[in-house]
């Protein structure tokens, strides 16, 4: 199908599209990369007034480091970030969940920030920044605040973010010394939606787990360096904790069982 | 390009872009809404690229903008203006197929040929930045295109096939 009319403005400068949104709030979309809001435009699931095309805002592309974080720009698509050769230095973790996101090809436009905004709770981006404590940026005609990424994603396809709101970039932090990273999905075919996705921190003393795809958001826990059966408890008491549900493509027992597995397995990958 | 001011394209009314496809100025009017897929068969007349699901998955519209392999179905007409759009007519310049193209003919790594042009033009973005793959990076790049009636095998083995005589053509680097 086509996308149903609309008013189109292509962003020059970060201000042309906060004008735009302070102007057309809850009536506009941005479009950044497209990889998920063209797909619901064509299906009409989605019909905004107005789009907004950040996509070639030359001010919102940077990719860059800030002190100990990575720092995406709202316009800075997922292959800049992910053939960055200096990215497994960076922030190792996303570099293994990059390959999982979709296809190259659609990794070629979609952007990070799209993802982020987007917060499907299957999205691997979304787990990848809730598991490292990472920021979002938003921006709007009137202020500027940053919220930690707990904070931000709020339920299915649901954020903090006000209809003025830009986000204009998020930020991940830089590799600590001593922490070692692991990510892991499973689904039906490769670059599909995951059934559930699981990304780690292992360190000497703790173990920190992130899990996608089950709750309506990522959902992290922290433990101590658990192992064996201990870990297996725990892995288990997660799985439930989760309230996995029933839907046309897995039941929520074929979920639990993929928490505990894919739990398991993502923290042998970081030891 | 201008990037220095907003453009604005208000429904239902029409924009004269002008952009390259496959290396020659072209241009054409579009509506905010007019997909780049479409703007390029009807508008253009560039019928080699294929549509396909309209939703990004099955990877037949595929073409390069500024020389990156991405969905048209994905993309508004109005986006590529001042740019750079590359389809699978391109890739055989003087009717001379490309040694892609030869490699697919070789391996029959094609029949109804409706996914093919889709292919192409993500092998030859791939082969560019991983001009030596493995077959697992074959497939995983080929993950993003569905082939309903080859089967991916002999996809596989003309991808392969065109990155070695690549490599034993290309001079050492001095």
């Amino acid at each position: 199908m086509k996308p149903a009319p609309f008013d189109y403005l292509r962003a020059a400068t970060t201000h042309d599209a906060l004008d735009a949104l302070a102007h057309s709030g809850e009536d506009a979309r941005i479009l950044a990369g497209g990889q998920s809001l063209m797909a619901v435009l064509n299906m009409r699931l989605a019909q905004p007034r107005v789009l907004i095309d950040i996509s070639r805002t030359a001010d919102l592309e940077a990719v860059r480091i800030e002190k100990d974080h990575l720092v995406v720009g709202a316009a800075a698509t997922q292959g800049s970030v992910e053939w960055r050769a200096s990215l497994r230095d960076e922030v190792p973790l996303l570099a293994l969940a990059f390959p999982n996101i979709s296809h190259f090809q659609i990794r070629n436009r979609g952007t990070v920030c799209g993802s982020i905004a987007h917060a499907d709770p299957s999205a691997e981006l979304p787990l990848v920044l809730s598991l490292l404590g990472g920021d979002v940026m938003l921006r709007s005609k009137k202020r500027k605040r940053t919220l930690k990424a707990d904070d931000f994603f709020q339920g299915m396809l649901m954020t903090a973010r006000e209809p003025d709101e830009l986000v204009e970039a998020v930020r991940f932090p830089l590799k600590k010394a001593g922490e070692r990273y692991g990510f892991t999905e499973f689904s039906a075919r490769h670059g599909d939606f995951a059934m559930v996705g699981c990304a780690a921190i292992v360190t000497d003393t703790a173990i920190r787990i992130a899990v996608g795809g089950v709750a309506d958001r990522p959902v992290v826990e922290q433990w101590p360096r658990l192992q064996g059966d201990d870990l297996r408890g725990a892995l288990n008491d997660l799985s439930w904790k989760l309230n996995a549900q029933d839907d046309a493509h897995v039941s929520a027992t074929y979920r639990r069982h993929l928490v505990r597995q894919l739990g398991w397995r993502v923290i042998e990958e970081a030891k | 390009m201008s990037n220095s001011s907003p453009v604005k394209l208000d429904r239902g009314q029409h924009r004269k872009i002008v952009l390259t496809l496959n290396g020659r100025e072209r241009s054409g009017y579009c509506e905010s809404r007019d997909l780049l897929s479409d703007f390029v068969r009807h508008e253009l007349g560039a019928t080699g690229t294929h549509v396909g699901c309209e939703h990004g998955v099955c990877g037949a519209c595929t073409v390069h903008v500024d020389g990156v392999a991405a969905r048209s179905c994905l993309m508004l007409a109005v986006q590529v203006e001042g740019r750079r759009v590359d389809t699978v007519e391109g890739l055989a310049p003087d009717q001379t197929l490309g040694d892609l193209q030869q490699a697919f003919q070789r391996h029959h790594a094609l029949q109804c040929g409706f996914c093919t042009a889709g292919i192409l033009m993500s092998c030859a973005d791939y082969l560019q930045r991983v001009p030596e793959p493995t077959e697992t990076e074959v497939r995983e790049m080929l993950s993003g295109h569905l082939c309903r009636c080859t089967g991916y095998t002999p996809i596989v083995a003309a991808v392969l096939d065109v990155a070695a005589r690549r490599k034993n053509k290309e001079p050492e680097h001095a």
